[in-house]
């Protein structure tokens, strides 16, 4: 191991030694469940928003949007615009009402006037697909960037790699539960603004801070002149790849605030106005980060060399970021260069720990709250055996995303979480939404349009040219899709769901509401109306 | 807070307590919630709209989006960043809104419901 590799992985363990020092921290502070699930409802707005820009800006932002802006030019930026109007949704539909309705989960609002057994069954289903197909994708950018810094491109490397991000974020998650992940977060958000900010303005110096320069010298450099900088690189070439374009752009837009992970941190808050608060400092802070993703992925485009250039290529993108930050502080073999690769790479590590500690919290509290206590039990458990089962659950999921992680290796980053939020914004968005606005909306709404979100959504995939029927790549003669190329299943063209999952949803949620017999839970309408929009009766905070 | 417990009784939450009829029909909250539609109907629609029009644009309007504004920036990247500028306007004007006209209308609806707990006691 030589210096560089030895400062990598002194900033990597360092970045292992804070967090799990914030976690037996926390551990102290966590006495029963809705400390446990919900933080104490003690964190306030700016901390909350702080932690859900950490829950958000992930590796797949960090390294998969830069990367696919380096690579494909302006198509790239779309992620970057979706993934922040998205929040609107969230601020203006769903915060404040779902802090004030729910307890711990998406489905306790559901559950509020539906039949509950039902429901918490569905949503806790949804929670957990949702959950995993988005800690892939952090768990493959562990594996990229820890294979690159450490310079080797075995298998083996990689695959230790992902089970010890497994491993630490089961660590984190049932020592620490939602105080010790919220703190992680907090930190990863501060650290990750902190590092982008350094090479923002370490590549913007390199033009003199003029963006029109660098936006030349990224399109000259990319051999594509300015169709670079123009819409339709990757996603023009066909009508069909344009008609995908438009089927992300809609998965982004509506996915964010069907999310599980961030749902459950507005409960984390005291009351629906920190929870408004909360988004709103998150909406900042992510809207700064994706315009520092912009002059990242320009920035590689512009000032990476061939040779490293083609290092990114291999890796799906996902390598930009840090390839730019070791040329902006003096390139290949310069102290500066190596000082601020393992800089950026351990903010990259930093932010997967603290986004699969997230999702692997979200779905084993809504295993244990939902399906177990909610479900199995019909409510009579104690405390004390559903936080058992949640820590048994965080285990389980994590060792099944460990096993998923391993084959799923070859796909960009940013494209897998595409693909969760279409699964989101299928699965949950739909009964979230007429669960609020909507009187006549039921218990076969309900199911219909979740589990008609999220069968549409993964099926849909499944026969998509993800799976199989791409072929080979005639230049480098790789199988570009998953499934060996002797398998072809694919019919669906489109690599994105949404265009058709999402309005199926909806239309199936309001179909079962109309054709159920079951009666209408008018009072308890009422109720949740007004308890959404006033707060009154809303969960409290705990007091120590 | 046991009347207030999700769940129980367990297959579907009975009502939990006649005071949420009566808050339902305040002026207060008739008032809050025509305030609070009144804003975020039209706003989604709005921002949604807006965004969808970017999406086609980078579509369909590829020589629009193309035209060269200053040097080599170009409509699409204004656009772009026209959305960041919308999005930021948005939740500003949301907020002040809210805390302007929402909140009060809220907290009032919450001091009456905990006076009406107390007053029973």
């Amino acid at each position: 191991m030589d210096g560089d590799q030895l400062l990598t992985t002194a900033l990597f363990l360092g970045v292992v030694a804070i967090t799990v020092g914030i976690t037996f921290w926390a551990s102290r502070q966590t006495a029963g469940a809705t400390d446990f699930y919900a933080g104490g409802r003690g964190f306030s707005g700016v901390q909350n928003g702080l932690a859900i820009g950490g829950d958000y800006m992930s590796a797949a932002s960090f390294l998969g949007i830069s990367g696919a802006i380096a690579l494909s030019g302006y198509d790239g930026f779309l992620y970057s615009i979706g993934f922040l109007v998205a929040w609107l949704v969230a601020l203006l539909l769903v915060a404040e009402m779902l802090r004030n309705a729910g307890r711990y989960t998406m489905a306790d609002q559901l559950a509020f006037r539906l039949r509950q057994r039902s429901v918490r069954t569905a949503a806790a289903t949804s929670t957990v697909v949702v959950s995993i197909f988005y800690l892939l994708a952090q768990m493959v950018g562990a594996g990229a960037l820890v294979a690159l810094l450490l310079d080797v491109s075995s298998d083996t490397a990689k695959n230790i790699t992902i089970f010890a991000v497994g491993a630490l974020m089961i660590f984190y998650v049932t020592v620490g539960g939602m105080k010790g992940t919220t703190w992680v977060q907090i930190v990863k958000a501060v650290l990750l603004m902190a590092g982008s900010a350094l090479i923002v303005v370490l590549v913007l110096a390199e033009f003199g801070f003029n963006l029109s320069d660098l936006l030349g010298t990224a399109a000259s450099n990319s051999g594509k002149g300015q169709a670079f900088l123009e819409p339709g690189l990757k996603y023009g070439v066909s009508d069909t790849s344009k008609i995908d374009f438009l089927s992300l752009g809609i998965a982004l837009v509506l996915g964010t605030a069907g999310l599980p992970h961030i749902l459950i941190r507005f409960y984390t808050v005291p009351t629906s106005r920190d929870a408004r608060k909360s988004v709103l400092w998150a909406i900042g802070l992510i809207g700064v980060f994706y315009l520092f993703t912009l002059v990242l992925g320009f920035g590689a485009a512009a000032l990476l060399n061939k040779g490293d250039m083609a290092k990114v290529v291999a890796s799906g993108g996902n390598l930009a970021s840090p390839l730019l930050a070791q040329n902006v502080g003096g390139g290949d073999g310069s102290t500066g260069g190596a000082v601020l690769l393992a800089l950026i790479s351990a903010v990259a590590f930093a932010t997967i720990l603290a986004v699969v500690a997230g999702l692997t919290l979200t779905s084993s509290v809504s295993v244990a709250h939902d399906l177990y206590n909610g479900v199995l039990r019909r409510g009579e458990a104690s405390e004390g055996q559903e936080l058992k089962v949640a820590r048994w659950a965080a285990l389980i999921i994590g060792l099944i995303a460990i096993l998923l992680a391993i084959p799923a290796q070859r796909l960009n980053v940013a494209f897998l979480v595409a693909l969760a939020f279409a699964v989101a914004a299928s699965a949950n968005l739909p009964s979230i939404v007429y669960n609020m606005f909507w009187k006549r909306f039921n218990t076969r709404g309900a199911l219909w349009s979740i589990y008609g979100g999220l069968i549409s959504s993964v099926g849909l995939v499944i026969f998509s040219p993800i799976m199989s029927g791409k072929g080979v790549d005639p230049v480098s003669g790789k199988n570009l899709s998953l499934l060996p190329t002797s398998i072809d299943i694919s019919w669906f063209p489109l690599e994105n769901p949404g265009i058709v999952s999402i309005p199926l949803a909806f239309f199936l949620g309001w179909l079962g509401s109309v054709t159920s017999k079951e009666p209408d839970a008018v009072e308890r309408y009422t109720e949740l109306e007004v308890r959404a929009l006033s707060g009154a009766g809303s969960e409290k905070a705990v007091v120590h | 807070m046991t009347d207030t417990d999700p769940q129980k009784p367990h297959e579907r939450a009975a009502r939990h307590d006649p005071i949420y009829d009566t808050l339902h029909q305040e002026p207060d909250f008739v008032e809050l919630r025509r305030a609070y539609r009144a804003f975020v109907f039209p706003a989604t629609i709005a921002f949604l709209s807006w965004y969808l029009l970017y999406v086609v644009m980078s579509n369909w309007a590829h020589d629009f989006m193309s035209h060269q504004l200053w040097g080599n920036i170009n409509v699409a990247l204004v656009f772009g960043l026209l959305q960041f500028v919308t999005t930021f306007l948005l939740a500003w004007v949301y907020s002040r809104y809210s805390t302007g006209r929402l909140d009060p209308l809220a907290r009032r609806l919450d001091e009456q419901y905990i006076a009406e707990l107390e007053g029973r006691r």
